[in-house]
């Protein structure tokens, strides 16, 4: 069955893959970075002294850890228009949806990672006569995202994963070029089989660097 | 006016009470031992002095500003009041320097050669002025402290307050902790200090309180407390560990 594969199809669409992974990979950084910054605001809200806060941010991150994302993409994608007015278009709906999901699951890992943090050490930025938010910023979460970053970036290979399902409200991403690729030369095997070679070997790669870090970070604590 | 003053705290976690109407003062360049069991509500007590620890009724003068009083700008009353804590808390992710420069920085707003030149000044007073580009996990727990000491101190503290400081040091690094300690009293600094180091209470320190279940059961110069007329209580403490 392998010897009917005709690979020569790969070379010519290429360009057009390499595309489609550009999205993919930003899709994936901009979810990170906003999710994590997100995140932390909700995870500090969360453990926070204030009771609505607490339970406006809880409410969020239970809602979104409870539903499929394929189904919030499809919502953010029908009521994101309804709300501004006019159409977005996928990409843009895509980065919307993922930064606002990817945002329950990094903030409990931030959670994690903030009470990973002595107790005393809060103590003494406070003793010091550092603000809330200077005891946050200046020494709760860069010791809370040191502990955390192996988990971050695991979560991170996932969202890397996840960004593939953005290919059922159309947008280009890897697999959707991969999809339209096939199409056009009407060798769908192939171009499935090569995307899928593409998304492993990123994933394989980065795992390995997480698991490396991880021995690092332990050493190094 | 005292330094610090505490009248009639009281503190309660819960249903259960943890101070119990303690009233003291430590004067202008007055050294303090606060001394007890274990439970007894002196480490509460002083973090009660710099709000670290909030407390039901009373209330803790500290340089004539109310710490439990709503209007009080608590990050700038701390500012003034230096802190050493058992476990030392240097912050991890900071070089032995930027521990001292951190807080004079970030809090005081001093430009960061004049932090440094603080920083240096005080690193080579607690005698570690080739560490300060170690990493806090590098040091002994003797060396930390010094250097959480020397962290209090670049904020020019009006007061320092010491939370068992040699509690979780091993005996051989005790000293040099209280050697760094003795120097501060002798040079003048009000200081409140958690300690079951009698020595150090009995050559340092003006005055001693005991405290026992949350109340302050003696409050007494140091000549009168080593002496003879003192509580049961404060006796048998100190009968038990006088003997070793």
């Amino acid at each position: 069955m392998l010897g009917q594969l005709d690979l020569s199809v790969l070379k010519p669409s290429l360009p057009f893959l390499w595309t489609g992974l550009k999205f993919s990979a930003n899709l994936t950084l901009i979810a990170m970075s906003g999710g994590i910054a997100i995140g932390t605001l909700l995870a500090m809200a969360r453990l926070g002294k204030s009771r609505p806060l607490t339970a406006v941010a809880s409410a969020y991150v239970n809602l979104m850890r409870s539903i499929p994302l394929l189904m919030v993409i499809l919502w953010f994608f029908l009521v994101i228009p309804l709300i501004i007015g006019k159409p977005i278009g996928a990409e843009y709906s895509a980065l919307i949806t993922f930064t606002a999901f990817e945002a329950a699951y990094y903030s409990e890992i931030m959670r994690a990672g903030i009470q990973s943090v002595a107790k005393g050490q809060v103590m003494a930025g406070y003793a010091l006569g550092m603000t809330y938010w200077q005891t946050m910023a200046l020494v709760v979460l860069p010791q809370a995202f040191r502990n955390m970053i192996p988990v971050l970036l695991t979560q991170t290979i996932i969202l890397f994963q996840d960004t593939s399902l953005v290919y059922a409200i159309g947008a280009k991403d890897l697999l959707k070029a991969a999809d339209i690729a096939g199409k056009n030369y009407n060798r769908p095997v192939e171009m499935y089989l090569f995307s899928a070679v593409i998304y492993f070997a990123l994933c394989y790669t980065l795992s390995s660097i997480v698991k490396r870090l991880q021995i690092k970070l332990a050493v190094v604590r | 006016m005292a330094m610090i003053e505490i009248r009639d705290v009281s503190k309660w976690y819960g249903t259960f009470q943890v101070l119990a109407e303690c009233t003291s003062q430590v004067e202008k360049g007055e050294v303090v031992v606060i001394c007890g069991p274990s439970g007894s509500g002196k480490s509460t007590l002083i973090k009660c002095v710099n709000g670290l620890e909030p407390f039901q009724k009373g209330e803790i003068l500290v340089n004539g500003i109310g710490v439990g009083a709503p209007g009080t700008n608590l990050p700038k009353l701390r500012s003034n009041v230096g802190m050493v804590f058992q476990h030392f808390e240097l912050f991890p992710h900071m070089k032995v320097i930027e521990n001292l420069t951190v807080g004079q920085i970030k809090v005081l707003g001093r430009s960061r050669d004049e932090a440094l030149r603080k920083a240096h000044a005080l690193l080579e007073r607690v005698g570690l002025k080739d560490f300060e580009q170690k990493n806090p996990g590098e040091l002994s727990g003797g060396q930390q402290q010094r250097v959480a000491i020397g962290r209090a101190l670049a904020m020019d503290p009006i007061c320092m307050l010491f939370d068992e400081p040699t509690s979780a040091l091993d005996p051989e690094m005790i000293g040099e902790v209280l050697a760094v300690m003795q120097d501060l009293a002798r040079e003048g600094m009000t200081m409140m200090v958690v300690t079951h180091e009698m020595g150090f209470a009995r050559n340092v320190a003006h005055r001693v309180i005991f405290m026992d279940e949350g109340r302050i059961v003696e409050d007494a110069t140091t000549e009168d407390f080593f002496g003879t007329p003192r509580s049961d209580r404060a006796q048998l403490f100190l009968s038990r560990i006088l003997r070793h």
